[in-house]
């Protein structure tokens, strides 16, 4: 019988716990601010390139950081900033990637970071939107806008609380003041894969 | 002429390495200057650095082997007009002009290796990488292999400059030694 007694305390207990924690979750459970996963490394700033119009050429920025804020209420008051450290460029050879590091491209050694910071956020549904922001690359700020998809969000397997998006834009090299001339390239795809862990 | 040093005048084998890697080092440098620069759709853009590459891992094994002549067949004696801080100065030149060689091909070898790829040396062979690959090692390597370039051709003007000046002002057989002719 003492048992079932508190057993039954239990559930009460429980219940009150679960009416406490309702209201709760209306507010949406996946609001807060979001660190990139930089040490699990689940975060990519891809680019896509013509090569001379024959085939498509991949690099990446190895060495990046940023975080989002997500509001669940209201999607349209989320935020996102990154900075990427562009000396980290890698496009697997290492004498291409010395020269896109010079004066003809990044001019890293000048400009040493990139970073984009939204300014504001469209919703066009539950999963997309175009987030608006400016981008500052090789010293030059533009105002650029990112098609930005909701993969995925949840609770992850070792206790931590989990988001992730993936957003591209296509930026002009000639917009950015990179002097180096491609005919067939003077524009690429930035991609921005990013997962985020819940502070 | 004999091969081998005498003891008052260079050998063939040490005059053609001599004068062989000098001309190859003022051709590296030039066109390692030159192709730098070069725009991505110049017909050159991929073809001098190839050369560049090429010829570097061949000065690399002349220096190899030019050293183990040096040790087979030692230089000839100083002329006893050279004052003792005249040879201390040639000497310390030539060993630093050494060093200066081995820092560039290995500088120059690191550039190219650093995504962990090999290389064709004039479509004759492969040059392997013996390192894995490491970001941002064509960096580093690329910054001491330019800085090694103009400090190699800073003293090697000076090594030249201290020739003429033997030739010329003081009129021994420094130079003449290394031109094919004794005393």
């Amino acid at each position: 019988m003492n048992f079932m007694k508190n057993t039954g305390k239990s559930f009460a207990a429980a219940g009150l716990a679960l009416a406490l924690a309702v209201p709760a979750a209306q507010a949406d459970e996946r609001s807060g601010t979001y660190k990139f996963d930089r040490e699990g490394q689940h975060q990519f700033v891809q680019f896509r390139i013509s090569h001379l119009g024959f085939s498509y050429l991949y690099g990446r920025f190895n060495d990046f950081d940023g975080e989002f804020h997500f509001d669940g209420e209201n999607p349209e008051n989320s935020s996102v900033s990154v900075t990427v450290q562009t000396r980290s460029v890698d496009s697997n050879h290492s004498e291409r990637d010395r020269h896109i590091r010079d004066e003809d491209f990044l001019y890293v050694s000048e400009y040493p970071q990139a970073t984009f910071e939204s300014t504001s956020v469209a919703m066009h549904d539950e999963d997309r939107a175009t987030v608006t922001g400016d981008l500052t690359l090789r010293g030059v700020t533009r105002e650029v806008d990112l098609d930005m998809e909701l993969v995925g969000y949840g609770d992850d397997p070792w206790g931590n609380y989990r988001m992730g998006f993936e957003g591209h834009t296509t930026l002009k090299l000639d917009d950015f003041g990179i002097p180096e001339e491609l005919p067939e390239a003077d524009e690429l795809k930035l991609i921005l894969s990013v997962e985020g862990i819940r502070q | 002429m004999p091969w081998k040093n005498a003891h008052d005048r260079y050998g063939v084998v040490a005059m053609i390495f001599h004068w062989g890697i000098a001309l190859t080092v003022f051709g590296l440098f030039g066109v390692g200057l030159y192709m730098v620069d070069l725009s991505y759709y110049d017909s050159l853009y991929n073809k001098l650095p190839h050369w560049h590459r090429s010829t570097g891992v061949l000065l690399a094994f002349a220096l190899v082997l030019r050293l183990l002549w040096r040790f087979w067949s030692p230089p000839p004696t100083p002329l006893s007009s050279h004052t003792i801080m005249e040879r201390r100065l040639a000497a310390a030149m030539h060993w630093v002009l050494y060093l200066l060689l081995f820092g560039m091909v290995i500088s120059g070898y690191l550039i190219s290796v650093a995504d962990g790829r090999g290389f064709s040396v004039f479509g004759w062979f492969e040059m392997p990488a013996l390192i894995e690959r490491r970001p941002n090692l064509e960096d580093t390597a690329g910054d001491i292999h330019e800085w090694l370039a103009w400090t190699l051709i800073v003293l090697v003007a000076m090594h030249a400059g201290a020739a003429l000046k033997h030739h010329f002002i003081d009129r021994d057989a420094t130079l003449r030694r290394m031109l094919g002719r004794g005393k």
